[in-house]
Protein backbone atom coordinates (compact mmCIF):
# COMPACT_ATOMS: atom_id res chain seq x y z
CA UNK A 1 0.00 0.00 0.00
CA UNK A 2 1.31 3.47 -1.03
CA UNK A 3 1.32 6.06 1.79
CA UNK A 4 -0.51 9.38 1.50
CA UNK A 5 2.17 11.10 3.35
CA UNK A 6 4.80 9.34 0.41
CA UNK A 7 2.99 10.56 -2.59
CA UNK A 8 2.54 14.04 -0.89
CA UNK A 9 5.99 14.32 -0.39
CA UNK A 10 7.21 13.35 -3.95
CA UNK A 11 4.62 15.59 -5.42
CA UNK A 12 5.98 18.10 -3.08
CA UNK A 13 9.70 17.40 -3.80
CA UNK A 14 8.90 17.86 -7.80
CA UNK A 15 6.45 20.73 -7.64
CA UNK A 16 7.83 23.05 -5.25
CA UNK A 17 11.77 21.82 -4.54
CA UNK A 18 13.05 20.89 -8.07
CA UNK A 19 13.88 17.47 -7.48
CA UNK A 20 14.97 16.03 -10.96
CA UNK A 21 16.80 13.85 -13.22
CA UNK A 22 19.39 16.17 -14.09
CA UNK A 23 20.43 13.62 -17.00
CA UNK A 24 20.81 10.58 -18.91
CA UNK A 25 24.04 10.20 -20.55
CA UNK A 26 24.97 7.65 -23.07
CA UNK A 27 28.14 6.66 -23.20
CA UNK A 28 29.39 5.32 -26.62
CA UNK A 29 32.50 3.92 -27.68
CA UNK A 30 34.52 5.50 -30.63
CA UNK A 31 37.29 3.54 -30.91
CA UNK A 32 35.88 1.44 -33.52
CA UNK A 33 35.43 4.27 -35.72
CA UNK A 34 39.27 5.02 -35.70
CA UNK A 35 40.74 5.49 -39.41
CA UNK A 36 43.44 6.86 -41.15
CA UNK A 37 41.39 8.90 -43.51
CA UNK A 38 40.04 11.79 -41.23
CA UNK A 39 36.90 11.92 -43.42
CA UNK A 40 36.12 7.98 -43.05
CA UNK A 41 36.74 8.43 -39.55
CA UNK A 42 34.55 11.03 -38.69
CA UNK A 43 31.46 9.71 -41.01
CA UNK A 44 31.87 6.30 -38.84
CA UNK A 45 31.72 8.74 -35.53
CA UNK A 46 28.53 10.25 -36.99
CA UNK A 47 26.85 7.61 -38.03
CA UNK A 48 27.70 5.39 -34.93
CA UNK A 49 26.24 8.06 -32.73
CA UNK A 50 23.55 8.60 -34.68
CA UNK A 51 22.22 4.99 -34.82
CA UNK A 52 22.69 4.28 -31.40
CA UNK A 53 21.57 7.19 -29.62
CA UNK A 54 18.35 7.38 -32.29
CA UNK A 55 15.83 7.02 -29.97
CA UNK A 56 17.74 8.45 -26.58
CA UNK A 57 15.56 11.93 -26.58
CA UNK A 58 12.16 10.77 -27.28
CA UNK A 59 12.67 7.69 -24.84
CA UNK A 60 14.10 9.73 -21.95
CA UNK A 61 11.10 12.31 -22.80
CA UNK A 62 9.00 9.02 -22.59
CA UNK A 63 10.34 7.76 -19.55
CA UNK A 64 9.62 11.49 -17.66
CA UNK A 65 5.98 11.71 -19.10
CA UNK A 66 4.99 7.88 -18.16
CA UNK A 67 6.64 8.17 -14.63
CA UNK A 68 6.10 11.54 -14.29
CA UNK A 69 9.62 12.51 -12.76
CA UNK A 70 11.19 15.43 -15.04
CA UNK A 71 14.58 14.41 -16.95
CA UNK A 72 15.76 17.53 -17.41
CA UNK A 73 19.12 17.00 -20.26
CA UNK A 74 20.09 13.93 -22.64
CA UNK A 75 23.32 14.01 -23.37
CA UNK A 76 25.78 12.19 -24.96
CA UNK A 77 29.14 11.30 -23.99
CA UNK A 78 32.08 9.60 -26.22
CA UNK A 79 35.87 8.15 -26.22
CA UNK A 80 38.47 10.95 -25.32
CA UNK A 81 38.65 12.05 -29.33
CA UNK A 82 42.27 12.16 -28.78
CA UNK A 83 42.53 8.52 -29.14
CA UNK A 84 40.70 8.65 -32.77
CA UNK A 85 42.54 11.88 -33.88
CA UNK A 86 46.46 9.95 -32.90
CA UNK A 87 45.58 7.99 -36.25
CA UNK A 88 45.17 11.31 -38.38
CA UNK A 89 48.57 12.83 -37.83
CA UNK A 90 48.36 16.19 -39.73
CA UNK A 91 44.58 16.69 -39.62
CA UNK A 92 42.82 19.20 -37.88
CA UNK A 93 40.80 17.28 -34.95
CA UNK A 94 38.22 20.06 -35.20
CA UNK A 95 36.81 18.23 -37.99
CA UNK A 96 36.21 15.36 -35.16
CA UNK A 97 34.41 17.89 -33.19
CA UNK A 98 32.36 18.95 -36.57
CA UNK A 99 31.06 15.66 -36.70
CA UNK A 100 30.27 15.28 -33.04
CA UNK A 101 28.31 18.29 -33.27
CA UNK A 102 26.23 17.41 -36.31
CA UNK A 103 25.73 13.86 -34.86
CA UNK A 104 24.34 16.09 -31.33
CA UNK A 105 22.11 18.00 -33.48
CA UNK A 106 20.81 15.30 -35.49
CA UNK A 107 19.76 13.06 -32.02
CA UNK A 108 18.48 16.22 -30.18
CA UNK A 109 20.77 15.78 -26.75
CA UNK A 110 22.13 19.15 -25.61
CA UNK A 111 25.46 18.53 -24.67
CA UNK A 112 28.19 16.20 -25.95
CA UNK A 113 31.24 15.44 -24.12
CA UNK A 114 34.19 13.47 -24.92
CA UNK A 115 36.37 16.26 -27.12
CA UNK A 116 39.11 15.32 -24.17
CA UNK A 117 42.56 14.37 -24.08
CA UNK A 118 44.08 12.39 -21.10
CA UNK A 119 47.89 13.16 -20.58
CA UNK A 120 48.03 12.65 -17.05
CA UNK A 121 51.46 11.13 -17.75
CA UNK A 122 52.08 12.34 -21.06
CA UNK A 123 51.48 13.52 -24.82
CA UNK A 124 50.26 10.20 -26.80
CA UNK A 125 49.90 11.24 -30.50
CA UNK A 126 46.77 12.90 -31.19
CA UNK A 127 46.62 14.24 -27.50
CA UNK A 128 49.03 17.32 -28.30
CA UNK A 129 46.96 17.89 -31.41
CA UNK A 130 43.83 17.90 -29.94
CA UNK A 131 44.60 19.90 -27.16
CA UNK A 132 45.93 22.93 -28.86
CA UNK A 133 42.42 22.45 -31.09
CA UNK A 134 40.15 22.96 -28.29
CA UNK A 135 39.34 26.59 -28.75
CA UNK A 136 38.94 26.67 -32.09
CA UNK A 137 36.37 23.23 -31.61
CA UNK A 138 34.60 25.24 -28.72
CA UNK A 139 34.01 28.17 -30.44
CA UNK A 140 32.72 26.83 -33.94
CA UNK A 141 30.56 23.98 -32.17
CA UNK A 142 27.54 24.76 -29.97
CA UNK A 143 26.78 21.77 -28.60
CA UNK A 144 30.52 19.91 -27.90
CA UNK A 145 32.08 19.86 -24.58
CA UNK A 146 35.36 19.19 -23.68
CA UNK A 147 38.38 18.12 -21.08
CA UNK A 148 41.59 17.39 -20.24
CA UNK A 149 42.71 15.17 -17.59
CA UNK A 150 46.20 16.92 -16.78
CA UNK A 151 47.09 14.68 -13.40
CA UNK A 152 46.13 11.46 -10.98
CA UNK A 153 47.08 10.29 -8.05
CA UNK A 154 49.04 7.51 -9.55
CA UNK A 155 50.91 9.78 -12.04
CA UNK A 156 51.36 12.80 -10.41
CA UNK A 157 50.55 16.06 -12.62
CA UNK A 158 51.93 16.99 -16.09
CA UNK A 159 53.05 20.29 -15.64
CA UNK A 160 53.43 20.69 -19.58
CA UNK A 161 50.23 20.11 -20.00
CA UNK A 162 49.24 22.24 -16.70
CA UNK A 163 51.47 25.02 -18.64
CA UNK A 164 49.74 24.21 -22.06
CA UNK A 165 45.87 24.43 -20.41
CA UNK A 166 46.50 27.98 -18.83
CA UNK A 167 46.62 29.09 -22.80
CA UNK A 168 44.06 27.10 -24.05
CA UNK A 169 41.72 28.04 -21.31
CA UNK A 170 42.28 31.93 -22.21
CA UNK A 171 41.88 31.16 -25.60
CA UNK A 172 38.60 29.25 -25.71
CA UNK A 173 37.43 32.19 -23.90
CA UNK A 174 38.99 35.11 -26.29
CA UNK A 175 37.81 33.26 -29.04
CA UNK A 176 33.94 33.21 -27.55
CA UNK A 177 34.14 36.54 -25.88
CA UNK A 178 31.14 37.87 -28.35
CA UNK A 179 28.96 35.23 -26.69
CA UNK A 180 30.12 36.15 -23.04
CA UNK A 181 33.31 33.88 -23.59
CA UNK A 182 30.97 30.59 -23.62
CA UNK A 183 33.70 28.48 -25.10
CA UNK A 184 35.84 28.63 -21.55
CA UNK A 185 32.53 27.50 -19.56
CA UNK A 186 32.50 24.05 -22.20
CA UNK A 187 35.81 23.32 -20.90
CA UNK A 188 37.11 21.44 -18.26
CA UNK A 189 40.66 20.59 -16.74
CA UNK A 190 40.70 17.11 -14.27
CA UNK A 191 43.07 15.21 -11.82
CA UNK A 192 41.64 11.64 -11.31
CA UNK A 193 39.13 12.76 -14.27
CA UNK A 194 36.56 9.37 -13.64
CA UNK A 195 35.46 7.19 -16.81
CA UNK A 196 31.88 7.17 -16.29
CA UNK A 197 30.55 10.86 -14.72
CA UNK A 198 27.47 12.24 -16.77
CA UNK A 199 27.73 15.02 -15.99
CA UNK A 200 28.66 17.85 -18.69
CA UNK A 201 31.47 19.30 -19.30
CA UNK A 202 33.32 16.92 -18.20
CA UNK A 203 31.62 13.64 -19.18
CA UNK A 204 33.68 11.50 -21.61
CA UNK A 205 33.41 7.48 -22.01
CA UNK A 206 36.33 5.86 -20.88
CA UNK A 207 38.78 2.97 -22.57
CA UNK A 208 37.45 1.08 -19.52
CA UNK A 209 33.55 1.02 -20.36
CA UNK A 210 31.68 -1.46 -22.48
CA UNK A 211 30.83 -0.53 -26.31
CA UNK A 212 28.00 1.39 -25.08
CA UNK A 213 26.42 2.54 -21.44
CA UNK A 214 23.63 4.44 -20.12
CA UNK A 215 24.43 6.79 -17.00
CA UNK A 216 21.86 8.70 -14.74
CA UNK A 217 22.90 11.91 -12.62
CA UNK A 218 20.35 12.64 -9.89
CA UNK A 219 20.12 15.97 -8.57
CA UNK A 220 18.17 17.60 -5.99
CA UNK A 221 19.60 20.50 -3.70
CA UNK A 222 16.33 22.00 -3.35
CA UNK A 223 15.36 18.65 -1.67
CA UNK A 224 18.21 18.43 0.45
CA UNK A 225 17.28 22.33 1.59
CA UNK A 226 13.92 21.59 2.39
CA UNK A 227 14.69 18.49 4.14
CA UNK A 228 16.92 20.69 6.14
CA UNK A 229 14.98 23.84 6.94
CA UNK A 230 12.54 21.31 8.68
CA UNK A 231 15.87 21.03 11.37
CA UNK A 232 15.73 23.36 14.77
CA UNK A 233 18.25 25.44 14.95
CA UNK A 234 18.93 23.45 18.25
CA UNK A 235 18.96 19.83 16.61
CA UNK A 236 22.43 18.20 16.81
CA UNK A 237 24.65 18.05 13.95
CA UNK A 238 24.60 14.50 13.82
CA UNK A 239 20.56 14.79 12.94
CA UNK A 240 21.40 17.03 10.01
CA UNK A 241 23.51 14.60 8.70
CA UNK A 242 21.14 12.14 9.10
CA UNK A 243 18.25 13.91 7.48
CA UNK A 244 20.51 14.18 4.32
CA UNK A 245 21.70 10.71 4.13
CA UNK A 246 17.58 9.95 3.89
CA UNK A 247 16.46 12.59 1.29
CA UNK A 248 20.12 11.76 -0.76
CA UNK A 249 18.26 7.87 -0.55
CA UNK A 250 15.10 8.87 -1.81
CA UNK A 251 16.52 11.06 -4.58
CA UNK A 252 18.74 8.26 -5.90
CA UNK A 253 16.12 5.75 -5.83
CA UNK A 254 14.58 7.63 -8.31
CA UNK A 255 17.30 7.90 -10.61
CA UNK A 256 18.03 4.32 -10.30
CA UNK A 257 14.47 3.55 -11.12
CA UNK A 258 14.79 6.15 -14.07
CA UNK A 259 18.23 4.42 -15.16
CA UNK A 260 16.96 0.85 -15.11
CA UNK A 261 13.86 1.86 -17.12
CA UNK A 262 16.02 3.93 -19.87
CA UNK A 263 18.55 1.15 -19.69
CA UNK A 264 15.80 -1.54 -20.44
CA UNK A 265 13.88 0.43 -23.38
CA UNK A 266 17.14 1.08 -25.00
CA UNK A 267 18.73 -1.99 -24.42
CA UNK A 268 21.87 -0.49 -23.35
CA UNK A 269 24.00 -2.01 -20.38
CA UNK A 270 23.36 0.16 -17.02
CA UNK A 271 26.08 1.94 -15.94
CA UNK A 272 26.25 4.01 -13.03
CA UNK A 273 23.99 6.45 -10.56
CA UNK A 274 26.26 9.46 -10.20
CA UNK A 275 24.26 10.95 -7.38
CA UNK A 276 25.78 14.42 -7.18
CA UNK A 277 23.62 17.30 -5.60
CA UNK A 278 23.79 19.76 -8.87
CA UNK A 279 22.81 22.98 -8.18
CA UNK A 280 20.47 24.82 -10.91
CA UNK A 281 20.02 28.92 -11.01
CA UNK A 282 16.74 28.64 -9.81
CA UNK A 283 16.21 29.75 -6.82
CA UNK A 284 15.99 27.34 -3.87
CA UNK A 285 17.93 24.55 -5.53
CA UNK A 286 21.46 25.60 -4.49
CA UNK A 287 23.85 23.95 -2.51
CA UNK A 288 25.14 27.33 -0.50
CA UNK A 289 21.69 27.57 0.47
CA UNK A 290 21.84 23.49 2.04
CA UNK A 291 24.92 24.80 3.59
CA UNK A 292 23.46 28.33 4.75
CA UNK A 293 20.62 26.20 6.43
CA UNK A 294 23.16 24.43 8.17
CA UNK A 295 23.65 27.44 10.36
CA UNK A 296 26.47 29.51 8.25
CA UNK A 297 25.10 33.16 7.83
CA UNK A 298 26.21 33.01 3.90
CA UNK A 299 28.08 30.51 2.25
CA UNK A 300 32.51 31.48 2.66
CA UNK A 301 31.80 31.95 6.16
CA UNK A 302 34.56 30.30 8.51
CA UNK A 303 32.70 26.65 9.08
CA UNK A 304 31.71 26.14 5.40
CA UNK A 305 34.43 23.88 4.42
CA UNK A 306 33.23 21.72 7.10
CA UNK A 307 29.60 22.18 6.70
CA UNK A 308 30.41 20.79 3.08
CA UNK A 309 32.44 18.06 4.58
CA UNK A 310 28.96 16.75 6.27
CA UNK A 311 27.08 17.33 3.38
CA UNK A 312 29.27 15.51 0.77
CA UNK A 313 29.89 12.84 3.26
CA UNK A 314 26.20 11.98 4.20
CA UNK A 315 24.91 12.07 0.01
CA UNK A 316 26.95 9.30 -0.72
CA UNK A 317 26.47 7.59 2.61
CA UNK A 318 22.69 7.89 1.19
CA UNK A 319 23.04 7.41 -2.13
CA UNK A 320 25.36 4.85 -2.37
CA UNK A 321 21.94 1.85 -0.72
CA UNK A 322 19.69 2.99 -3.21
CA UNK A 323 21.74 2.64 -6.11
CA UNK A 324 23.33 -0.82 -7.43
CA UNK A 325 25.89 0.64 -9.10
CA UNK A 326 27.40 4.25 -8.08
CA UNK A 327 29.84 5.95 -9.96
CA UNK A 328 30.65 9.75 -12.16
CA UNK A 329 31.43 12.29 -9.41
CA UNK A 330 28.90 11.61 -7.03
CA UNK A 331 28.72 14.39 -4.21
CA UNK A 332 27.67 17.90 -3.87
CA UNK A 333 28.74 20.50 -6.67
CA UNK A 334 29.73 23.96 -6.09
CA UNK A 335 29.67 25.53 -9.72
CA UNK A 336 29.72 29.31 -8.83
CA UNK A 337 27.62 30.68 -11.95
CA UNK A 338 24.76 27.88 -11.63
CA UNK A 339 23.98 28.21 -7.70
CA UNK A 340 22.23 31.27 -6.68
CA UNK A 341 23.49 31.21 -3.34
CA UNK A 342 26.98 31.17 -4.60
CA UNK A 343 26.70 34.00 -6.80
CA UNK A 344 24.86 36.12 -3.82
CA UNK A 345 27.81 34.78 -1.96
CA UNK A 346 30.54 35.85 -4.23
CA UNK A 347 29.15 39.59 -5.20
CA UNK A 348 29.11 40.33 -1.52
CA UNK A 349 32.46 39.06 -1.13
CA UNK A 350 31.45 36.40 1.57
CA UNK A 351 33.37 33.77 -1.04
CA UNK A 352 36.28 34.02 -2.68
CA UNK A 353 38.48 32.15 -4.70
CA UNK A 354 40.63 31.04 -1.93
CA UNK A 355 37.86 29.77 0.49
CA UNK A 356 36.49 27.81 -2.95
CA UNK A 357 39.71 26.19 -3.37
CA UNK A 358 39.77 24.94 0.67
CA UNK A 359 36.13 23.72 -0.37
CA UNK A 360 37.28 21.47 -3.27
CA UNK A 361 39.25 19.62 -0.88
CA UNK A 362 35.85 18.14 0.46
CA UNK A 363 33.69 18.66 -2.08
CA UNK A 364 32.65 16.25 -5.54
CA UNK A 365 34.64 18.10 -8.31
CA UNK A 366 36.39 21.38 -7.99
CA UNK A 367 36.56 24.98 -8.81
CA UNK A 368 33.50 25.23 -11.15
CA UNK A 369 32.67 27.93 -13.31
CA UNK A 370 34.17 30.48 -11.76
CA UNK A 371 34.67 33.95 -13.36
CA UNK A 372 37.70 35.68 -13.38
CA UNK A 373 39.15 38.84 -14.81
CA UNK A 374 39.43 39.10 -18.75
CA UNK A 375 43.62 40.26 -18.26
CA UNK A 376 44.19 37.12 -15.99
CA UNK A 377 47.74 35.48 -17.68
CA UNK A 378 47.82 31.79 -18.60
CA UNK A 379 50.27 31.19 -15.80
CA UNK A 380 47.98 32.36 -13.34
CA UNK A 381 45.49 30.19 -15.20
CA UNK A 382 48.21 27.12 -14.87
CA UNK A 383 49.00 27.98 -11.49
CA UNK A 384 45.07 27.80 -10.30
CA UNK A 385 45.17 24.44 -11.96
CA UNK A 386 48.02 23.44 -10.84
CA UNK A 387 47.31 23.66 -7.47
CA UNK A 388 43.53 22.20 -7.88
CA UNK A 389 45.50 19.40 -9.22
CA UNK A 390 47.36 19.00 -6.16
CA UNK A 391 44.68 18.63 -4.19
CA UNK A 392 42.91 16.20 -6.37
CA UNK A 393 46.46 13.89 -6.59
CA UNK A 394 47.11 13.97 -2.59
CA UNK A 395 43.36 13.19 -1.57
CA UNK A 396 42.99 10.43 -4.49
CA UNK A 397 39.77 12.20 -5.21
CA UNK A 398 38.75 14.18 -8.48
CA UNK A 399 39.19 17.98 -9.06
CA UNK A 400 39.27 19.90 -11.56
CA UNK A 401 38.93 23.54 -13.28
CA UNK A 402 36.38 25.61 -15.25
CA UNK A 403 37.51 29.32 -15.27
CA UNK A 404 36.05 31.38 -17.25
CA UNK A 405 38.33 34.70 -17.90
CA UNK A 406 35.64 37.52 -18.95
CA UNK A 407 37.28 39.22 -21.65
CA UNK A 408 36.93 43.25 -21.27
CA UNK A 409 35.75 42.35 -18.10
CA UNK A 410 36.68 43.51 -13.96
CA UNK A 411 36.01 42.83 -10.58
CA UNK A 412 32.70 43.41 -10.03
CA UNK A 413 31.40 42.62 -13.89
CA UNK A 414 29.26 39.79 -14.58
CA UNK A 415 29.07 37.10 -17.45
CA UNK A 416 25.75 35.84 -18.39
CA UNK A 417 25.35 32.26 -20.04
CA UNK A 418 21.48 31.97 -19.28
CA UNK A 419 20.38 28.67 -18.78
CA UNK A 420 21.71 25.82 -16.88
CA UNK A 421 25.03 27.38 -17.21
CA UNK A 422 23.70 30.63 -15.59
CA UNK A 423 25.75 34.13 -14.81
CA UNK A 424 28.53 34.70 -12.52
CA UNK A 425 30.19 37.85 -11.15
CA UNK A 426 34.05 38.14 -11.94
CA UNK A 427 36.01 37.83 -9.06
CA UNK A 428 39.21 38.98 -7.63
CA UNK A 429 42.61 36.34 -8.34
CA UNK A 430 45.88 36.65 -6.56
CA UNK A 431 47.99 38.30 -9.29
CA UNK A 432 51.67 37.48 -8.17
CA UNK A 433 53.03 35.71 -10.96
CA UNK A 434 53.81 31.86 -10.97
CA UNK A 435 54.79 32.40 -14.06
CA UNK A 436 58.57 30.38 -13.38
CA UNK A 437 57.36 27.78 -11.73
CA UNK A 438 54.58 26.74 -14.22
CA UNK A 439 56.90 27.65 -17.10
CA UNK A 440 59.23 24.18 -15.81
CA UNK A 441 57.35 22.10 -17.22
CA UNK A 442 57.96 18.39 -16.49
CA UNK A 443 55.89 16.35 -14.00
CA UNK A 444 55.12 16.47 -10.45
CA UNK A 445 55.90 12.81 -8.98
CA UNK A 446 53.09 10.82 -7.61
CA UNK A 447 52.76 11.51 -3.89
CA UNK A 448 53.00 8.68 -1.14
CA UNK A 449 50.04 6.50 -0.67
CA UNK A 450 51.22 5.82 3.13
CA UNK A 451 52.61 8.10 6.04
CA UNK A 452 49.76 10.54 5.63
CA UNK A 453 49.71 13.25 8.11
CA UNK B 1 -0.33 -1.93 -13.09
CA UNK B 2 -1.37 0.65 -10.75
CA UNK B 3 -0.69 4.60 -11.28
CA UNK B 4 -1.45 7.23 -9.08
CA UNK B 5 -3.29 10.60 -10.23
CA UNK B 6 -2.44 13.56 -7.47
CA UNK B 7 -4.83 16.87 -7.99
CA UNK B 8 -3.23 19.65 -5.75
CA UNK B 9 -4.58 23.30 -5.57
CA UNK B 10 -7.78 25.64 -4.53
CA UNK B 11 -11.05 23.09 -3.32
CA UNK B 12 -14.06 23.64 -5.64
CA UNK B 13 -17.29 21.59 -7.01
CA UNK B 14 -16.94 18.78 -9.24
CA UNK B 15 -12.80 17.56 -9.11
CA UNK B 16 -13.59 14.44 -8.38
CA UNK B 17 -16.26 14.29 -10.91
CA UNK B 18 -14.29 15.71 -13.73
CA UNK B 19 -10.88 13.32 -13.27
CA UNK B 20 -13.16 10.31 -12.59
CA UNK B 21 -14.70 11.14 -15.55
CA UNK B 22 -11.63 11.08 -17.74
CA UNK B 23 -10.95 8.02 -15.89
CA UNK B 24 -14.07 6.25 -16.89
CA UNK B 25 -13.36 7.20 -20.45
CA UNK B 26 -10.08 6.30 -20.85
CA UNK B 27 -10.88 2.73 -19.67
CA UNK B 28 -9.09 3.04 -15.92
CA UNK B 29 -10.31 1.67 -12.67
CA UNK B 30 -10.54 4.31 -9.58
CA UNK B 31 -9.29 1.46 -6.76
CA UNK B 32 -9.29 4.46 -3.85
CA UNK B 33 -9.81 7.75 -3.52
CA UNK B 34 -8.03 9.98 -0.30
CA UNK B 35 -7.98 14.26 0.10
CA UNK B 36 -5.86 15.72 2.30
CA UNK B 37 -4.30 19.01 2.85
CA UNK B 38 -1.42 19.89 1.96
CA UNK B 39 0.58 23.61 2.57
CA UNK B 40 -3.39 24.63 2.58
CA UNK B 41 -3.78 23.55 -0.63
CA UNK B 42 -6.45 20.65 -1.28
CA UNK B 43 -4.71 17.61 -2.54
CA UNK B 44 -6.75 14.58 -3.61
CA UNK B 45 -4.65 11.26 -4.21
CA UNK B 46 -6.36 8.66 -6.59
CA UNK B 47 -5.24 5.27 -6.57
CA UNK B 48 -6.10 3.68 -10.30
CA UNK B 49 -5.74 0.79 -11.81
CA UNK B 50 -3.89 1.63 -15.61
CA UNK B 51 -4.00 -2.45 -16.99
CA UNK B 52 -6.89 -2.33 -19.09
CA UNK B 53 -6.30 1.69 -20.23
CA UNK B 54 -7.31 2.65 -24.18
CA UNK B 55 -4.37 5.19 -23.67
CA UNK B 56 -0.56 4.91 -22.75
CA UNK B 57 -0.10 6.44 -19.54
CA UNK B 58 1.95 9.63 -21.30
CA UNK B 59 -1.12 10.21 -23.34
CA UNK B 60 -3.13 10.25 -20.48
CA UNK B 61 -0.29 12.54 -18.26
CA UNK B 62 -1.22 15.10 -21.05
CA UNK B 63 -4.70 14.67 -21.07
CA UNK B 64 -4.25 15.84 -17.29
CA UNK B 65 -2.36 18.15 -17.51
CA UNK B 66 -4.61 20.00 -19.79
CA UNK B 67 -7.76 19.66 -17.56
CA UNK B 68 -5.42 21.00 -14.86
CA UNK B 69 -4.79 23.89 -16.70
CA UNK B 70 -8.50 24.58 -17.28
CA UNK B 71 -8.97 24.00 -13.97
CA UNK B 72 -6.04 26.10 -12.41
CA UNK B 73 -4.89 22.61 -10.35
CA UNK B 74 -1.72 20.31 -11.08
CA UNK B 75 -2.63 17.12 -12.03
CA UNK B 76 0.31 14.86 -11.50
CA UNK B 77 -0.51 11.30 -13.11
CA UNK B 78 2.60 8.79 -12.28
CA UNK B 79 3.44 5.52 -12.22
CA UNK B 80 3.23 3.85 -8.84
CA UNK B 81 6.90 1.98 -9.20
CA UNK B 82 8.22 5.69 -8.84
CA UNK B 83 6.59 5.52 -4.75
CA UNK B 84 7.27 2.21 -4.46
CA UNK B 85 11.26 2.69 -5.43
CA UNK B 86 11.50 5.99 -3.22
CA UNK B 87 9.81 5.01 0.02
CA UNK B 88 10.23 1.63 0.21
CA UNK B 89 13.66 -0.86 0.42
Amino acid sequence: MIDTHDILETINMIDNENLDVRTITMGISLLDCIDSDIDKACTKVYDKICSYAENLVKTGEDISREYGIPIVNKRIAVTPIAMLAGANPGANPVRFAKALDRAAKTVGVNFIGGYSALVHKGFAPGDYALIESIPEALAETEFVCSSVNIGSTKAGINMDAVKKMGHIVKEAAVRTADRDCIGAAKLVVFCNAPEDNPFMAGAFHGAGEPDCVINVGVSGPGVVRAAIKKAKDTDNITEIADIIKKTAFKITRMGQLVAQEASRRLCVPFGIVDLSLAPTPAIGDSVADILEGMGLAQCGAHGTTAALALLNDAVKKGGVMASSHVGGLSGAFIPVSEDAGMIAAAKSGALSITKLEAMTAVCSVGLDMICVPGDITPEIISGIIADEAAIGMVNSKTTAVRLIPAIGKKVGEELNFGGLLGCGPVMEVNTNSPAVFVNRGGRIPAPLQSLKN
Amino acid sequence: MKAVITVIGKDMVGILAKVSTVCAEKGINVIEVTQSILQDMFAMIMIVDISAATVPISELSDEFDTLGEKLGLKIHVMHEDVFNSMHRI
